[in-house]
């Protein structure tokens, strides 16, 4: 049974976001609910990845604010940075995998622990008593997330020699590992072959039922996003054309105009 | 799609050729004296082991060079100005009080030298272009040369260690005439293993030198997690500067503290070209290549070379250095222990 969504804990309100002359975004406004899983999705080109960029503070929109719900209040960005991204709970993974590809699969969840760690330099250099306890509870968490992830095998291996699909794993580990309100995934699912897309949808909803984890994803394979959304923003050249439950994005004339290109 | 060296087997066998062949030259000049009988077993063995005591400060340079770029991707061209303004700083402080004391203010200030220098200089500069941030560290290392004469004087200053002066004879068992060797070289080669093996474990055990390196592989990623960036570039320019302690004290220990520290330590190019731009055991491995490299051709390549051709004179060691490092880049330009680019096309 799936956790009921909650209230909102995203909005994004009028952003705008373009490079140079291009729009990347124009106008853009949607919410998140927490607990929810909502997905991004729209032809090529059409904004997505952007649109997760602003809210991980990568990309800095022109106009527009994002809206994050904090210890019961709300907070305003205009200029978020992704630390500031992070530090709100946001976590997230890379359409082309940005793990630390020299690290072992441990020391790369162990990265995502980074900002919850709190012993200072001089502490860890000494292994001084709390230190060395911190440590032990974070690899602790860490444990559980490979548990969590099947990764056992391979918990010593540097990423870099790891197969792609596998790689992807490590990559939504260490978005886990810092244990976020809201995971962004973008495209957690290309290049996979069915069965490692079966398990990796898996573990998302599984994300999303046991640790209550809101999830906001771009994917292309529609067949995935209408099974595991709860609800859907199509974007088509950086504009919102349809938002709502999977079933009336499907039946939506505009999107299906959008990916079949018909003429405007 | 990927193009890798593992696409074909015989792609990577075939890029070791020059490599392997020029490494075997290099070996075969190493124990040619050795061979032909030009030179007796103790004076060959002198000659190593001073090769080794001057790779071993180029390696701590070079170890600078390498942490700062591998972390933050600036090429610091200031490196070998960071050794002279450490070892001018110890050096006048020590002359007010204890040398341990005077180490531990130096470290102090190399510490807020390295915030300064994230906050004036690479914050602002973040994002440009890698050009600017390398005319940035060249005007750094112009400053920091001038700032240090300014601040401290510019006469030539002596760091005493407080370690004997005359040589001890070891070996003298197992080789004729045996082997003189400084006692300081002794205590600097242990300072330097020291201090490489305790960076080594704070990069692989504590949680800091997980982030940083982190950072070292992607950019991009370690900010998506939190980690701060500005605070892993005072830490990195930091330890850069206390290597520039380590390395400035034992040279200014030997030769005095003087301006030319700065020029020297800029031997510490052609050792990361060797060892490879990200690679810390390369540049430690480099730094011995070429301390050993430079003084076998000084001595044992150099008279010969007169004599054959009527030349002036020696002074193979000023550019031994960077003719290897031609020669490295030719064969290997990612470096001996580099990282190889494999691009996406």
């Amino acid at each position: 049974m799936r956790r009921e969504a909650g209230e909102v804990a995203l909005a994004i309100e009028g952003v705008s976001l373009a490079f140079g002359g291009v729009n990347a975004l124009s106008d853009v406004s949607f919410d998140v609910r927490s607990h929810e899983v909502r997905a991004i999705i729209g032809p090529n080109g059409a904004g997505k990845s952007s649109m997760l960029n602003v809210i991980n503070g990568v990309y800095h929109p022109q106009k527009g604010t994002i809206k994050l719900r904090a210890n019961g209040g709300w907070r305003e960005f205009h200029d978020m940075k992704p630390h500031d991204a992070a530090v709100m709970g946001i976590a997230r993974t890379f359409q082309n995998i940005a793990l630390f590809k020299g690290m072992s699969v441990l020391d790369n969840l162990m990265t995502g622990r980074n900002l919850r760690m709190h012993s200072g330099i001089l502490a860890q250099a000494l292994r001084i008593g709390p230190a060395e306890r911190e440590e032990i509870e974070h690899r602790e968490t860490v444990e559980r997330i490979i548990d969590f992830l099947e990764i056992q095998a391979y918990r010593k291996t540097p990423v870099g020699r790891l197969p792609y699909g596998l790689q992807k794993r490590v990559d939504l580990g260490r978005a886990l590992a810092s244990e976020p309100q809201m995971l962004l995934l973008d495209e957690p699912m290309a290049g996979m072959n069915l069965e490692e897309k079966q398990d990796m949808c898996r573990f998302i909803l599984d994300a999303n039922d046991q640790l209550g984890t809101t999830i906001v994803l771009i994917e292309h394979d529609m067949s995935v996003v209408m099974d595991i959304s709860d609800r859907v923003v199509v974007l088509d050249y950086g504009r919102k054309i349809a938002d709502g439950m999977p079933d009336e994005v499907r039946a939506n004339q505009a999107v299906v105009d959008a990916y079949l290109g018909a003429s405007h | 799609m990927l193009t890798s060296g593992q696409a074909t087997e015989s792609a990577p066998m075939k890029r070791q050729i020059p490599v392997t062949a020029l490494c075997a030259v290099l070996a075969a000049g190493l124990f040619a004296p050795l061979l032909t009988g030009a030179s007796a077993l103790g004076f060959w063995l002198e000659v190593l082991l001073g090769g080794l005591m001057a790779g071993v400060l180029y390696s701590l340079v070079a170890l600078g060079f390498v942490l700062i770029f591998k972390a933050s991707g600036v090429f610091n061209f200031a490196q070998g100005a960071m050794v002279l303004f450490a070892a001018l700083t110890v050096a006048r402080l020590a002359e007010r009080m204890p040398l341990w004391l005077a180490i531990l203010l130096a470290i102090a200030i190399m510490v807020v030298l390295a915030i300064l220098i994230e906050r004036l200089v690479l914050r602002p500069l973040v994002g440009q272009e890698a050009v600017a941030l390398l005319m940035a560290t060249l005007g750094l290392s112009y400053f920091l040369d001038g700032f240090g004469q300014t601040l401290w004087g510019s006469d030539i200053y002596s760091i005493d260690l407080g370690i004997a002066r005359e040589p001890v004879m070891i070996l003298d068992t197992v080789v004729q005439g045996g082997i003189l060797i400084n006692r300081d070289d002794v205590a600097a080669a242990v300072v330097a293993v020291l201090l490489v093996g305790t960076l080594a474990l704070f990069f692989q055990k504590t949680a800091t030198g997980r982030a940083l390196r982190a950072v070292a592989d992607d950019h991009q990623a370690a900010q998506s997690i939190g980690i701060p960036l500005n605070r892993i570039w005072v830490i990195v320019w930091s330890v850069a500067g206390v290597t520039a302690i380590v390395a400035g004290v034992i040279w200014g220990g030997k030769l005095g503290v003087q301006f030319s520290i700065s020029q020297v330590a800029l031997k510490a190019l052609p050792v990361v070209i060797l060892g490879g731009f990200t690679s810390v055991p390369g540049a430690i491995i480099g730094g011995l290549i070429i301390g050993v490299g430079e003084k076998m051709a000084e001595v044992f390549l150099g008279p010969p070379m007169v004599k054959a051709f009527d030349l002036a004179g020696g002074g193979i060691e000023n550019w031994f250095a960077y003719v290897l490092a031609l020669l490295f880049l030719l064969v290997r330009p990612e470096g001996l222990f580099g990282e190889r680019h494999i691009d996406r096309v």
